[in-house]
């Protein structure tokens, strides 16, 4: 792939495409707020004022930079490459999430827009937003599957300490899919003071571009951190996708290094047919969902499929609109791994390095759990460790997992 | 051989031959059977419905409120997708007198393959469609392939709509031009937004195209209210919710006598 040269500052076009993905597919009421909302981006984007308070939140709020930390038991227990996590888990509110969320929230308020509506399937990016309204003094709404509700429940209380309202889904699969799609009814019927803050690089255009860029930090610090860790580039990058926020924050400032390979991890599930997983790349195919063109779980009749992740952050049948590019590219490369697996690679970091893992990003180490020991001691691997753990406690009890 | 006039075309010009306003009525395909539509379609055509939007049901229908998302549940059970409609729809077409738009989100068109689709629906008799998450921005290759068939393609303004969306969407947009009255998912109301007659003002000035308002609109008072500004009123999840509450006891009659009463709102009764 050495010959490969992303159009990194091309992409997306000016309508909002990378190469033939993306784009704006919503309604026509939709359409004027998306225009609006990508301009106030591309001002605030270029606004020394904006970058100053966006900065000063991430560091002195959220805790910015994150540790980019040598796993060394793990690296000797698996025997292959060293392996370096980027720390977001350590990010207040314990995920890469409130990145997105402070950046989006400033700009809402810029926009003179006082309601917040999210999305939420684990809960981290519900979480997030619910932690930055209450910062900003702002009202929040937080949609979420019922069926989600249930497996996060911590998180559930969590958004309400915060002062949040959390509205369940009870529609379809009653998960993020259907919580996006509550939630963009939401905006749709309140525009004229709600701004949807939409949780990962889906959606349509400026949505994938705008949460690129406010995640493009755990990059930029993570090629500082491993050039001066190692004195050179890594390997490998490792990380989780769901929609794809976390692993294009840490893929984007790489994508020009072609020494540099990328490994997306998707949720290969409990099985391999339509319903039993949320792996795009091996089930899906290109079409339309909420707001975007891309790879999409769906039936031959184009109706989208129910999907099934241990891990709600990755059970969505749709994935964002620049992976689907990258991965048509060959640029970076796209796996997945089963819910067993995750849950084992949570157990083994819990206890060979002591951290616990959220099952999310727990699904990118069972896949560098499963290449490192064949890679060579000389070879260096960073894993987006996205999230922490704590919201999943009850899913590692109930699996057993000890 | 000469293409015939579009029904829609001539439907609307048969309106305003004789003063008179249109009603379009809107239900969703397959809720709750397949078999039901064809009925369903008669009786409403019966009733005096201009034009009939037939609802291709989506597993995510994002722009719409609970009782068409219900509907469009009832239909997914029944089995009904794209190709069963198409399949159907010739037979639907000989007992209906109306002009009938399919009203669908894009991806179930986009996945049967859009000149295909197109090809289809010209065949089976459709007049046109309406694609409720397609913006004119990414419409082209879709409006392409619909009017190398001579189908309609109606676009929606809504009240955000700028100027220059509203004159780009009307552009795009044959047969009739769709306004949404307010802001927010299908869902009757007890009243008109009062954004309704500004709309429509401003939408003149881009299109001659028959202007027909939905969202919201549920009893003859707001079909009237509609029609003392716009060509034509649209009713969608009234006549839906209709459907839901007497279909399986009385059939299409309720849902026939329904219609006529929102009939009544033109002043008009059905032949």
């Amino acid at each position: 792939m050495a010959t490969v040269s992303h159009q990194t500052d091309v992409w997306p076009d000016a309508r909002g495409r990378f190469g033939e993905f993306g784009g704006r597919y919503v309604p026509e009421t939709l359409m004027h707020p998306v225009e609006q909302l990508e301009r106030a981006y591309e001002a605030a984007r270029h606004d020394v004022k904006f970058r100053e308070e966006l900065h000063h939140l991430l560091k002195d709020f959220a805790g910015r930079p994150t540790p980019l930390f040598h796993a060394r038991r793990l690296t000797e227990h698996l025997g292959g490459a060293q392996i370096f996590l980027k720390r977001e888990d350590l990010l207040h509110t314990g995920a890469h999430k409130i990145n997105n969320c402070l950046g989006q929230g400033l700009l809402a308020l810029r926009m003179g827009k006082a309601r917040l509506v999210a999305e939420t399937g684990a809960g981290q990016h519900g979480v997030a937003t619910a932690t930055v309204a209450a910062l900003l003094g702002m009202e929040c709404v937080v949609y979420m599957g019922e069926e989600d509700m249930a497996r996060q429940a911590p998180n559930v209380y969590r958004m309400r300490l915060l002062g949040s309202r959390v509205e369940p889904v009870a529609s379809g699969s009653r998960t993020l899919k259907d919580a996006i799609n509550e939630a963009m009814r939401d905006w749709v019927t309140n525009v004229h003071n709600t701004h949807y803050l939409l949780g990962s690089v889906l959606g349509p255009h400026p949505y994938p571009l705008m949460v690129r860029e406010f995640h493009r930090v755990i990059g930029q610090e993570a090629r500082r951190q491993i050039l001066e860790a190692a004195g050179r580039l890594p390997d490998y990058l490792f990380a989780c996708v769901g929609g794809g926020s976390n692993s294009i924050g840490l893929f984007y400032d790489f994508i020009p290094d072609a020494s540099v390979k990328m490994v997306g991890v998707e949720a290969g599930g409990r099985g391999a047919n339509l319903g039993e997983h949320a792996a795009r790349f091996a089930g899906g195919k290109p079409g339309v969902l909420q707001g975007t063109y891309t790879y999409v779980l769906q039936t031959e009749d184009g109706l989208i499929a129910n999907t099934h992740s241990i891990s709600a952050g990755l059970d969505y049948p749709a994935i964002g609109p620049e992976h689907a590019a990258l991965y048509r590219q060959g640029r970076v490369e796209y796996t997945h791994v089963s819910d067993a697996e995750a849950l084992e690679a949570a157990r083994l970091l819990s206890r060979t390095e002591g951290i616990i893992p959220a099952l999310e990003p727990a699904h990118a180490l069972a896949a560098v759990i499963a290449r490192g020991p064949k890679m060579s001691r000389e070879n260096i691997v960073v894993v987006n460790l996205s999230g922490r753990g704590d919201k999943d406690l009850g899913i590692f009890q109930s699996a057993g997992v000890l | 051989m000469t293409v015939p006039t579009p029904r829609i075309e001539s439907r609307f010009r048969e309106l305003r031959e004789r003063r008179a306003k249109g009603l379009v009525v809107y239900f969703t395909a397959g809720d709750p059977t397949l078999d039901g539509t064809g009925e369903l379609l008669a009786a409403v055509d019966r009733a005096g419905a201009d034009v009939i939007e037939l609802g291709v049901p989506f597993s995510d229908p994002l722009a719409d409120g609970p009782v068409i998302q219900r509907a469009s549940e009832r239909a997914l059970r029944s089995g009904a997708t794209l190709r069963r409609i198409l399949e159907r729809f010739p037979r639907w077409r000989e007992a209906v007198r109306a002009p009938i738009i399919l009203f669908s989100y894009y991806n179930p068109i986009l996945q049967f393959g859009l000149d295909r689709f197109a090809r289809a629906a010209a065949q089976a008799g459709v007049d046109g469609a309406l694609v409720v998450d397609l913006s004119p921005e990414e419409a082209e290759p879709y409006v392409q392939a619909m009017r190398a068939q001579n189908l309609d393609t109606v676009f929606l303004g809504s009240p955000t709509s700028t100027d220059e969306r509203l004159e780009r969407a009307a552009k795009f947009s044959s047969g009739f031009f769709y306004l949404i009255s307010r802001t927010g998912v299908t869902g009757e109301r007890q009243e008109l937004a009062a954004s309704v007659n500004p709309l429509v003002e401003r939408t003149r000035h881009f299109t001659t195209l028959p202007l027909a308002v939905g969202f919201g609109i549920s009893n003859p008072q707001q079909v009237r209210e509609v029609q003392a500004v716009a060509d034509a009123a649209v009713v969608g999840s009234a006549v839906v919710h209709a459907i839901e509450e007497h279909y399986l006891q009385t059939g299409a009659a309720a849902v026939e006598r329904f219609v006529r009463w929102l009939k009544e709102g033109t002043g008009e009764r059905p032949a």
